[in-house]
């Protein structure tokens, strides 16, 4: 990849997008279908349709049994990894190139005719009902969860846990789950990525076999509702008795990832807490006040305003210590902005680290899906330097001033002790 | 071989030894303009004595902290320039560190490696603020009930072996160790025939080797000859149960496993894909959390039984006789004696009569693909290389495709008789005593 990628792009005449990437590394082909099935198209009342569609989509299809395609995944040593997020339901499989052919029949034969049988649903929906109940002993889960809850309510997509609720996943029906994926899954919500050692031709031509003749309307898409600006500090404390150590959330909404200060945000998160082991929170809370192990932040802009969201785990008694800490980071770089150097350095670094990004067959397939969706265009990975070399000084003051305001944070604490009582 | 299968590796490893003992080893791969620099060191938690564990992890940290000529502040950002990243792992047999950026980093890196082994500076106030860091990862680590068993089964399965405390060391060994204890180890064990730096990518192996030496030539020390006391034969079924607040239970068994020289290694990995899927070779691949298992015993009989919401087995390659784990997290509802013997059932019956041919095939056949999935970078290609020489020693990695290709079903059932006994394990259950709002 010395010179960039060179991804191929078809529409298919069903209306399914394919992109296709051949590489050179390993006798390896990652094939990766998105499909706009995410949470956000769950009807209100069923949380966590999204996520149990996707633990049984591949437990059996019109043509091959639950365990026909335990065998077919088995015996070439690959799994069907199949994730939900807020937007999209993700299928993933690397596999040998001589696998490749039989991989991507299965991955289409899943997509397109799942019959999701009533025993694997009751099998899975176990398995979701014990994981959920995992989540809920686990303090960074819980912290997260409650953050997004106080900055989007449990009305709003983004505001829930893609799990769903306990009480939603024992009412899920088999004909919730065949509506689901008939009104979800079709060429039209379909981005499909091959990257491996295949020809794009090759590629293209089998691609076309499993899934030309798939044709249905493309469904309505929904828009993420918005989200009410706020102007008041919220917290929430989440007592785990029998818990060692104390999870910070910590948090605002922000902007989408096609707003035009995407990139000045991305910049300042960096510099807030990404650059070497979490930027200005590490260094200050676990560099200098050796408070955590952790101390970090993430920004994670969608078709919707995403979170910009601070995490740190820290002893109990610490928890106030902590919290004063983020508070002074944010506050200060809200105020001041970074400085020349920081600037400097987090852009070497983004526009240093793409080669790297774009190394793995995986790592390809997910840059080139995220560029798809937000229509970003083939030469994004070319244009990308460009456009964080844009990046001013007077950029980034500008995101950090709009959104890093401590008085307006949510915060959710999950831990050990009632922080509040100390 | 992995690597010789890599479409990107088209020339031979090169492996030199410095005038100081210190191993190199060199692969060019040049399908992206990148280098992987990783310094392996032969000492983790099974070379520490009581009192003092968790030191080499701890030491690990600290060389992070800055060194004579890399003062603090400039460790910081010195690899993100080249769009880099770093990081380091301590294990019970290795501490390692790596970086992988843009070749025209290479000897940026190679000068930070020299750095790490030669000119710690330990400054003391930077020793004390990283006890209360590591008392926090600890800490976080608790939080997890699956974790916290595992520290307790592998207590229980050790009780001379320093492989039985955890990594990250106990908890009141953090809070008494001093700067000095930890100078004293960087010291002995931070020597250059005490090390294997391995560096993989874009670059030309003769210039990384004048390189190398222009680094390290002037680096000197022997490493202490390592010393672990041996573990005694287990003579009967050890059991530990914990019971704390929580929501799930989790249940795990340990058998005392081959060190990775031992001829049983290779059939006990294909066992234990056969009996949870198979997870590879490499610790640090992305890939080992994700095994193909819907077709393996345990997976079959308590999984789609509908006991267990999940299951995994861990065979990591060791010098010394580790454990061999599989771990089960109890279906909400589903009792941990009925769980456990639901799993003793399938064990005992694979220890009765084996596996069949085709579920040896199978496992033979994950394993080889696994084998290629997890060599997709140069980090991963460097990663097994250095992993490999530090832990079984020279030219391991180059036999462990042609080993995997030659267990049979006869060995494997051999192994399970005689490494699956009840005499020789350790049972652990986390019973939840209450459920958390």
């Amino acid at each position: 990849m010395t010179s960039g990628l060179s991804p191929v792009r078809r529409v298919l005449s069903n209306g399914a997008v394919v992109t296709l990437q051949e590489t050179a590394f390993s006798p390896a082909v990652t094939i990766n279908a998105v499909f706009r099935a995410g949470t956000l198209y769950e009807p209100d009342d069923l949380p966590g349709l999204a996520w149990l569609c996707a633990r049984v989509i591949d437990r059996g299809t019109a043509g091959r049994t639950a365990d026909d395609i335990a065998e077919l995944l088995d015996d070439r040593g690959v799994t069907l990894r199949i994730a939900t997020n807020r937007h999209v339901i993700t299928m993933s499989c690397t596999c040998l190139t001589e696998d490749f052919p039989d991989m991507l029949a299965l991955t289409a034969d899943v997509a397109r005719a799942p019959v999701f049988p009533e025993g694997e649903i009751e099998k899975r929906r176990a398995e979701t009902v014990t994981s959920i109940r995992q989540d809920q002993d686990n303090p960074a889960i819980r912290a997260g969860e409650a953050l997004q809850e106080l900055l989007y309510t449990s009305s709003h997509p983004y505001g829930r846990p893609p799990k769903g609720t306990l009480s939603a996943v024992e009412r899920i029906t088999r004909e919730d789950l065949l509506a689901f994926h008939a009104r979800r899954f079709a060429p039209g919500t379909l981005s499909l990525a091959v990257v491996g050692d295949v020809a794009a031709t090759t590629a293209l031509d089998r691609i076309e076999n499993v899934f030309g003749d798939w044709s249905l309307p493309p469904p309505p898409d929904r828009e993420v509702p918005g989200v009410a600006p706020v102007s008041a500090r919220r917290r929430v404390d989440i007592p785990m008795p029998g818990k060692s150590q104390s999870d910070i959330a910590y948090g605002f909404t922000t902007i989408t990832r096609l707003h035009p200060d995407y990139y000045s945000y991305w910049v300042m998160n960096n510099i807030l807490g990404q650059f070497g082991l979490g930027g200005r929170l590490a260094e200050n809370i676990r560099e200098r006040q050796g408070m955590a192990y952790y101390a970090f932040s993430a920004f994670d802009p969608s078709l919707g305003p995403g979170p910009l969201v601070v995490r740190a785990g820290v002893d109990p008694r610490n928890v106030e210590r902590a919290i004063a800490a983020i508070d002074a980071e944010v506050g200060a770089l809200g105020t001041d902005g970074p400085t020349d150097r920081e600037l400097l350095e987090t852009r070497q670094f983004l526009i240093g680290s793409i080669a790297r990004m774009l190394e793995t067959n995986q790592s390809i397939a997910m840059f080139l899906q995220t560029s798809e969706f937000f229509g970003l265009g083939l030469d994004y990975d070319r244009r990308l330097p460009e456009i964080l070399e844009s990046i001013t000084i007077e950029d980034v003051r500008r995101a950090a001033r709009a959104v890093l305001h401590p008085e307006r944070a949510a915060v959710a604490v999950a831990g050990p002790a009632l922080t509040g009582a100390e | 071989m992995a690597v010789s299968e890599s479409l990107a590796v088209r020339h031979a490893l090169r492996s030199a030894h410095l005038d100081n003992g210190l191993k190199v080893l060199i692969q060019e791969v040049h399908t992206a303009p990148l280098v992987s620099v990783w310094c392996w060191y032969r000492v983790g938690s099974g070379d520490e004595r009581a009192g003092y564990t968790g030191v080499s992890h701890w030491v690990e940290h600290m060389n992070f902290k800055g060194t004579t000529n890399i003062p603090r502040d400039e460790m910081k950002g010195i690899v993100e320039r080249f769009g880099g990243t770093w990081n380091g792992y301590t294990w019970v047999d290795q501490t390692t560190y790596l970086e992988t950026a843009g070749t025209h980093a290479l000897d940026t890196l190679l000068f930070i490696e020299a750095e790490r082994m030669a000119n710690g500076l330990y400054d003391p106030a930077e020793c004390e603020s990283e006890r209360t860091v590591i008392i926090s990862e600890l800490q976080g680590g608790e939080n997890d009930p699956d974790q916290l068993l595992d520290t307790e089964v592998t207590a229980t399965a050790f009780r001379s072996h320093p492989y039985g405390h955890p990594t990250i060391g106990w908890i009141d060994d953090l809070r008494r160790m001093t700067r000095d204890d930890l100078y004293g180890h960087y010291r002995r064990q931070y020597v250059p025939d005490n090390a294997t730096l391995v560096v993989v990518g874009d670059v030309e192996a003769d210039e990384v080797l004048r390189r190398v030496e222009t680094h390290f030539e002037k680096i000197s020390g022997s490493a202490p000859v390592r010393q672990r006391p041996a573990e005694p034969l287990q003579i009967g079924e050890r059991r530990v149960a914990l019971e704390r607040e929580g929501t799930t239970a989790y249940l795990k068994f340990a058998w005392h496993a081959p060190a990775v020289t031992d001829p049983d290694f290779f059939p006990m990995l294909v066992l234990d894909a056969a009996l949870t899927g198979a997870k590879g070779t490499n610790l640090w691949s992305s890939f080992r959390g994700y095994p193909p298992q819907r077709k393996a015993r345990l997976y079959t009989s308590l999984v789609e039984r509908g006991l267990a919401s999940s299951v995994s087995g861990s065979l990591i390659a060791t010098r010394d006789p580790f454990l061999y784990s599989v771990s089960l997290t109890a279906m909400d509802g589903v009792t941990l004696a009925s769980l456990e013997a639901a799993a003793l059932d399938v064990i005992e019956g694979v220890r009765a009569q084996g596996l069949s041919d085709e579920e040896v095939a199978r496992a033979k056949r994950q394993l080889r693909a696994r084998l290629v999935f997890e060599t997709d970078s140069v980090t991963n290609i460097a990663h097994q290389l250095g992993f490999f020489e530090t832990v079984a020693g020279p030219g391991f990695f180059d036999t462990i495709r042609p080993a995997v290709d030659a267990v049979t079903a006869a060995q494997v059932f051999d192994v399970a008789k005689r490494r699956l006994a009840r005499e020789v394990r350790i049972v652990g259950w986390f019973q939840p005593t209450g459920r958390p709002s």
